[in-house]
C-alpha cells in the first residue's frame, strides 16, 4: 500500500494527541487573556472538551477492555482451556435482544400506546380505527413469530465444528404455503379496505342524510383562511388573480352569492351534520390534517380538493370523555411548506346544531367595508360593472 | 440444471490485453483507475463519507428536537449564520432533513451500496476480466464524485441548501420566494441530482451488460448468485426509472429559470398574484415517484442480495428455495413499476387510482413476505457462524420484517389517510429501507474486506459496532410509530406550539440520545475500517469457506482478476454442507465428476449424460450408512 508509509498509526495517533492537548492548552491560555465577552465561548469549549474527553475515555475503556479479553483468552489457553466461545456468546446475546425486545416492545405498546390518539370523532373514523385494529392484529402476530423464529434459530443453530448443518435447498409444498398464506390475508385486506377507501371518499350526498355544508379553507404561508357560506347556504365563485390584501382569498363578488359569505376564525362544526370541506392553497402544496377526524387531503395551488365527512362527538363531549379540560379538536399543515410548517394550526370546535346557529350569527361578513371601499361599490347590494372592477384592482 | 460436461457458452476471449503490464502511476491507479475493484472502492469510501456527513446531519436536527427551548453556543459557532444564537435556525432545519434525506437515499444506499458492491461482484463472481466498459464506468464514479461535491457545495451558498424535503414538491422547489432554500441552493440540488442520475445511468448499463454478456464458461443465469440476481435486477430499475426522474427535474428546471408553468398553476405567493397558468404539482408529484418507488427497491434488493449469500455462507446451508427468491426478486422488480401512487393517497389524486395503487402496493408484500421466510428457512437447522457480517444480515431481516409490516398499513389507502405524513412514516422507511439497506451495505463490507483490501477487519470491534447500532435503530425508530399514531408530523421544527404533542418531548429526548449512541458507535466502524486496511490480519484465499468465484481469484488484486484462465463454473452457488461430501462447502468450481460421493440425481435434471453416468457409478458403489 502506497499509503502506509504516509499514515503510520502512531505518529498518527501522536499527531490527534498533539492536536487535542494543544487545542486544550491553547484554550487555557486564551480564555483568562480574552475579555468578559469571551467568557461564554470558553465555557462552549470546555463543555465541548468535557464531551470529546468524555469519548476518548469511553474509547479508551473499550480499547483495554478489548485487550483484557484477549490476555484472558491467552492465558486461558496457555492453560489448555478452550478459548473464548465468541460464536456462543453472539447466540446468546440474539436470545437476549429477543427477550428484551419482546418486552420492550409490550412495554411501547402499553405505555406509549395509550398516547395515541383518541377514539375517532367521525363517521368514517370508526371504519378507519376497525380496519387499523385488523391490520395491527395480524402483523402483531407476524411480527412476533417471525422475530421468535429469526432469533430463535439464530440461537439454537449456533455453530459448532461438531455438528454440519442440514443440506435443505428447498421444498415446494412449503414454498406454496407461505405464498398463498400471505396472499389470501392479504386480498382480505386489500377488499375491506379498498370499500373502506371507496365509502370514505364517496363525494355524492347519501339519500337520506343531510345535504353536506360547505366551508372553505385556503392555505397559505403559514396560516389558514376559513370561509362560511351565509344565509344562502352558497359560497360564491373565487379567482386566484383578484387576491389582494383585503380580499385575501379572491373572492369574486361578481356572484351574487358572495356577498353574504362569512368569515371565521375557528372552524366550528354542528355535530353529526355532514361537511365538505372545499380546500385550496394559494402558494405551495398544504396538507389539510384533521388526525382526531381521521381526516386528510392535501392542499393543491391549482386543483381544489375536499373532504367529506360527519363529526359525531362535540367537543365538550370529548373533554368529558378524556378528562381533560383543555382538549381541542385541531387542524394543522401536514405537508412541508416552509419555516413557519410547524406552526400552521386552527381550532376546530364541534358544538351542537344550536350553539352552532348561535355562532353562525356572530361572524363577521367576507364582504367588510374595507374592502367595499376597494371595490369601490356604493352599496353592498349593488355591485359595480365588471369592467371597473377589474381597473380598481389594478390600482 | 446443470451439467458435468459443460456446454460451450458464449465466452469472450480477452485473455491477451492483460498480458502486457501497464506501469501505474498514482493518479492512473487510485484517481482515475479503469479497473472495477478500484472503482467499488472509490464508491465505498465515498459513500462512508457522505454516510457520516448525512449522520452528522441527522444529529444536528435531533438535537433540535430534543431541545427545541435550548440554546448551544456550540452551534452558532459551527454553522454561523444558520443557528443564529445557538438555536437552529427553522428554515436550515428544513435543509438538514432535506439534504439528509437526499444523501441517504441516493448518494449512500443506491451509489455507495450499488456502486460499490455491483461493481466489486459482478465481475468477481461472474468470472468477467473486468466490466463490459471500464471507461464508462470510470466516468460514472466521477460523475457521481461530482455530483456529490455539488451536493454539498449548496451548504456553502447564502441561503443554504435545499430545504423543500427531499421530495422537492413545486411550487415550494420552484418558487425561491417560498423558502430561502429554494434559491440557488434549489438549482446546486437540481444540478447535483442530474449529474448523480447520470452516473447511475451509466452504472447501471454497465451493469446489465456485464451480467448478460460477460458471464465465465458454465454460468449460466440459473447458477448466478443471488448478489448478482439483485444486482442485476437493480440495474434494470435504475436504467428504466431514473431518466424519469431526470425529466421531472428537467421541466422544474424550466418552471424555476425560463418561466414556464408544467407544475405550477394559480399562485399567489405573499400576496403577489404569480402569472402562471395551467401547469399541475400533481404531474411533478407523478414523475417523482415513478422513479421514487423503485428507487426503494433500488435501495434494498442489493442489501438483500448480499444478505441472501452471507446468510447462506454462514449458515453453512444452501438459501432455502433459491427459485423463489429470483422469482420474488423479480416479482419485486416489476410490480415495483406500478405502485408508485401509493405515496399519493391523500394529494388529491383520484380516489379511484388510490383505491387501484393500495392493489397493487399490497400483492408486493406477498414476494416480500417469501423472501423473509426463506431466510428464517435458512437459518433453520443451520451452523450458523456469527461473522459480524452474519449479524448485520441477521439485523437486516428483523428490520426488513418490522419495517415491511408497518408497510401493510400504509399501503392500505383507508388508513394512509391518517398515517400519511406523520412520524409512523418515518418510522416505517427508516427501518424497512434505511436500517435494512444499511445493515446490508454494512454486513457486504465486513464480508468482501478481504476481497477487497486483503486483510480482515477486526471481529470483535465488528460484534460491538453490531450490537450498538442495532439495538440503537430500534430504540430510535420504534416509538416513532406511538407518535405517528398520535398524529405527530414529520419535518416540524419543533413540537412546542402544540401542547398535544408537548408530551411528546421527553421522548424525543431519549429519541436524540440512542440517535447520539448510535452515531457514536459507528466510529467503532470507520476506526476498524481504516485500520484494518494498513494494520489487519492478513487475509487467506477464501477466509469464509464460500462458494462463489470471487474467492477463487488471488488475495493479490491483479488487473483481470484471475492469473491465466477464467475459472469455469460446474454448479450452483449454495452447495453447503452437501452430504457425502468431506468439507462443508464445495465452490462453484469443483466438477460433479470431483464430487461423486455427494451429487444427487437432482444435480442432473437437464442432463441426460450426466445422469447415466450418476447412475452407473451408484450402482457401481451402493449407498452406505452415513458415516456422520
Amino acid at each position: 500500500m502506497a499509503f502506509k508509509n504516509i499514515f503510520r498509526f502512531k505518529t498518527l495517533s501522536a499527531a490527534a494527541a498533539m492536536l487535542l492537548f494543544g487545542t486544550a492548552t491553547a484554550m487555557a491560555q486564551t480564555a483568562p487573556a480574552a475579555p468578559a465577552a469571551a467568557d461564554g465561548d470558553s465555557a462552549m469549549w470546555i463543555g465541548v472538551g468535557y464531551y470529546v474527553l468524555l469519548f476518548v475515555l469511553v474509547a479508551i475503556i473499550v480499547g483495554i477492555v478489548g485487550k483484557i479479553l484477549r490476555v484472558y483468552d491467552l492465558t486461558s489457553q496457555i492453560q489448555g482451556k478452550k478459548p473464548i466461545n465468541w460464536n456462543n456468546i453472539m447466540g446468546i446475546l440474539f436470545i437476549v435482544f429477543l427477550i428484551a425486545g419482546l418486552y420492550g416492545a409490550y412495554w411501547e405498546f402499553t405505555v406509549q400506546g395509550t398516547m395515541t390518539l383518541p377514539e375517532a370523532a367521525s363517521k368514517h373514523g370508526v371504519d378507519i380505527d376497525n380496519m387499523f385494529m385488523v391490520t395491527f392484529g395480524i402483523t402483531v402476530i407476524v411480527f412476533v413469530l417471525t422475530q421468535i423464529c429469526l432469533f430463535g434459530f439464530a440461537f439454537i443453530y449456533r455453530g459448532s465444528d461438531k455438528r454440519k448443518a442440514y443440506f435443505y435447498p428447498h421444498n415446494n409444498t412449503i414454498e406454496k404455503i407461505w405464498t398463498v398464506i400471505p396472499a389470501i390475508v392479504l386480498t382480505v385486506l386489500v377488499i375491506t379496505g379498498f370499500f373502506t377507501w371507496k365509502t370514505i371518499t364517496n363525494s355524492n350526498d347519501v339519500k337520506g342524510d343531510m345535504p353536506a355544508m360547505n366551508i372553505d379553507i385556503t392555505g397559505h404561508q403559514f396560516a389558514w383562511e376559513i370561509r362560511y357560506p351565509g344565509k344562502d347556504g352558497k359560497l360564491g365563485a373565487k379567482d386566484y388573480k383578484l387576491t389582494t390584501a383585503t380580499n385575501k382569498i379572491g373572492v369574486d363578488f361578481k356572484d351574487q352569492a358572495s356577498f353574504d359569505d362569512l368569515v371565521a376564525d375557528t372552524i366550528v362544526l354542528p355535530v353529526n351534520r355532514p361537511v365538505r370541506l372545499n380546500i385550496i392553497a394559494q402558494d405551495v402544496i398544504h396538507s389539510v390534517y384533521m388526525p382526531h377526524f381521521r381526516v386528510q387531503i392535501n392542499a393543491v395551488p391549482g386543483l381544489p380538493t375536499y373532504f367529506k365527512f360527519t363529526p359525531t362527538i362535540t367537543t365538550m363531549d370529548m373533554r368529558s370523555r378524556l378528562d381533560d379540560g383543555k382538549f381541542e379538536y385541531l387542524l394543522y399543515c401536514n405537508k412541508i411548506c416552509g419555516g413557519a410548517h410547524y406552526n400552521m394550526q386552527k381550532i376546530v370546535r364541534v358544538v351542537t346544531e344550536s350553539e352552532y346557529e348561535a355562532w353562525l350569527a356572530h361572524q363577521k361578513p367576507y364582504l367588510n367595508d374595507a374592502l367595499k371601499k376597494e371595490l369601490k361599490m356604493v352599496d353592498a347590494n349593488q355591485p359595480q360593472a365588471p369592467a371597473q372592477n377589474r381597473l380598481a384592482l389594478n390600482n | 440444471m446443470s451439467t458435468l460436461a459443460v456446454h460451450d457458452h458464449g465466452v469472450e476471449s480477452h485473455d491477451h490485453d492483460h498480458e502486457h503490464h501497464h506501469h501505474d502511476t498514482f493518479l492512473t491507479k487510485y484517481v482515475f483507475s479503469q479497473d472495477h475493484k478500484m472503482i467499488a472502492k472509490q464508491f465505498l469510501i465515498t459513500g462512508i463519507t457522505m454516510a457520516f456527513i448525512a449522520m452528522t446531519l441527522s444529529i444536528l436536527f435531533r438535537i433540535q428536537l430534543a431541545y427545541p427551548d435550548k440554546t448551544f453556543p456550540l452551534l452558532h459557532t459551527l454553522l454561523g449564520r444558520f443557528a443564529p444564537e445557538g438555536r437552529i435556525d427553522p428554515n436550515f432545519y428544513m435543509s438538514l432533513v432535506t439534504i439528509h434525506g437526499t444523501i441517504m437515499v441516493f448518494f449512500v444506499l443506491t451509489a455507495g451500496l450499488s456502486g460499490t458492491f455491483s461493481n466489486l461482484l459482478i465481475p468477481l463472481q461472474l468470472g468477467a476480466r473486468d466490466m463490459a466498459s471500464p471507461f464508462l464506468n470510470m466516468l460514472s464514479y466521477w460523475a457521481f464524485f461530482l455530483a456529490s461535491v455539488i451536493m454539498l457545495s449548496s451548504f456553502f451558498v447564502q441561503k443554504g441548501p435545499a430545504s423543500g424535503g427531499w421530495t422537492i414538491y413545486p411550487p415550494l422547489s420552484a418558487l425561491p420566494k417560498a423558502m430561502p432554500g429554494s434559491g440557488e441552493g434549489m438549482t446546486l440540488w437540481l444540478i447535483s441530482m442530474v449529474l448523480f442520475v447520470a452516473s447511475s445511468l451509466m452504472g447501471g448499463i454497465n451493469y446489465v451488460s456485464t451480467v448478460l454478456n460477460m458471464r465465465t464458461k458454465g454460468m449460466d443465469l440459473w447458477k448466478m448468485p443471488l448478489t448478482i440476481w439483485a444486482f442485476f435486477l437493480t440495474a434494470i430499475l435504475g436504467v428504466l426509472s431514473f431518466p424519469v426522474l431526470v425529466a421531472g427535474v428537467v421541466l422544474l428546471i424550466f418552471d424555476r429559470s425560463f418561466g414556464t408553468s408544467f407544475y405550477l398553476s394559480e399562485i399567489v405567493v405573499q400576496g403577489q398574484v404569480m402569472p402562471f397558468e395551467g401547469g399541475s404539482p400533481i404531474l411533478f408529484e407523478h414523475l417523482f415517484w415513478f422513479l421514487g418507488h423503485p428507487e426503494v427497491y433500488i435501495v434494498i434488493m442489493p442489501a438483500l442480495g448480499i444478505s441472501s449469500e452471507i446468510i447462506s455462507t454462514n449458515s453453512r446451508k444452501p438459501i432455502f428455495g433459491y427459485h423463489a427468491m429470483v422469482y420474488s426478486l423479480i416479482g419485486i422488480s416489476v410490480l415495483s413499476f406500478i405502485v408508485w401512487g401509493h405515496h399519493m393517497f391523500v394529494t388529491g389524486m383520484n380516489p379511484f387510482l388510490g383505491g387501484v395503487f393500495m392493489i397493487t402496493t399490497l400483492i408486493i408484500a406477498v414476494p416480500s413476505a417469501v423472501k423473509t421466510f426463506n431466510y428464517l428457512a435458512t437459518l433453520w437447522r443451520g451452523n450458523i457462524r456469527f461473522t459480524p457480517a452474519m449479524l448485520f444480515a441477521i439485523g437486516l431481516v428483523s428490520f426488513f420484517i418490522s419495517g415491511g409490516l408497518t408497510g401493510l398499513f400504509l399501503g392500505n389507502a383507508a388508513l394512509d389517510i391518517n398515517l400519511h405524513d406523520t412520524y409512523f412514516v418515518v418510522a416505517h422507511f427508516h427501518l424497512v429501507m434505511g436500517s435494512a439497506a444499511i445493515f446490508g451495505m454494512l454486513a457486504g463490507v465486513y464480508h468482501w474486506f478481504p476481497k477487497m483490501f486483503g486483510r480482515l477487519m477486526d471481529e470483535k470491534l465488528g460484534y460491538l459496532h453490531f450490537w450498538l447500532t442495532f439495538i440503537g435503530a430500534y430504540l430510535v425508530f420504534f416509538p416513532m410509530h406511538f407518535m405517528g399514531l398520535d398524529g405527530v408530523p414529520r419535518r416540524y421544527y419543533a413540537f412546542t406550539e402544540f401542547p398535544s404533542m408537548a408530551r411528546w418531548l421527553s421522548v424525543n429526548v431519549f429519541i436524540t440520545w440512542a440517535a447520539i449512541m448510535s452515531g457514536v458507535a459507528q466510529i467503532a466502524f470507520l476506526f476498524n475500517f481504516v485500520y484494518s486496511i494498513f494494520w489487519g490480519k492478513k487475509t487467506t484465499q477464501n477466509p469464509w469457506g464460500s462458494n462463489t468465484l470471487e474467492w477463487t481469484a488471488p488475495v493479490e488484486h491483479l488487473h483481470g482478476n484471475w492469473p491465466g484462465e477464467i475459472p469455469t463454473v460446474y454448479r450452483w452457488p449454495y452447495d453447503y454442507s452437501k452430504p457425502g461430501h468431506h468439507e462443508d462447502f464445495i465452490p462453484q468450481t469443483v466438477p460433479y465428476s470431483e464430487t461423486m460421493s455427494s451429487n444427487l440425481s437432482h444435480d442432473f435434471e437437464d442432463n441426460e449424460a450426466g445422469l447415466e453416468a450418476f447412475k452407473k457409478w451408484q450402482i457401481a458403489n451402493p449407498p452406505r450408512e452415513e458415516v456422520k
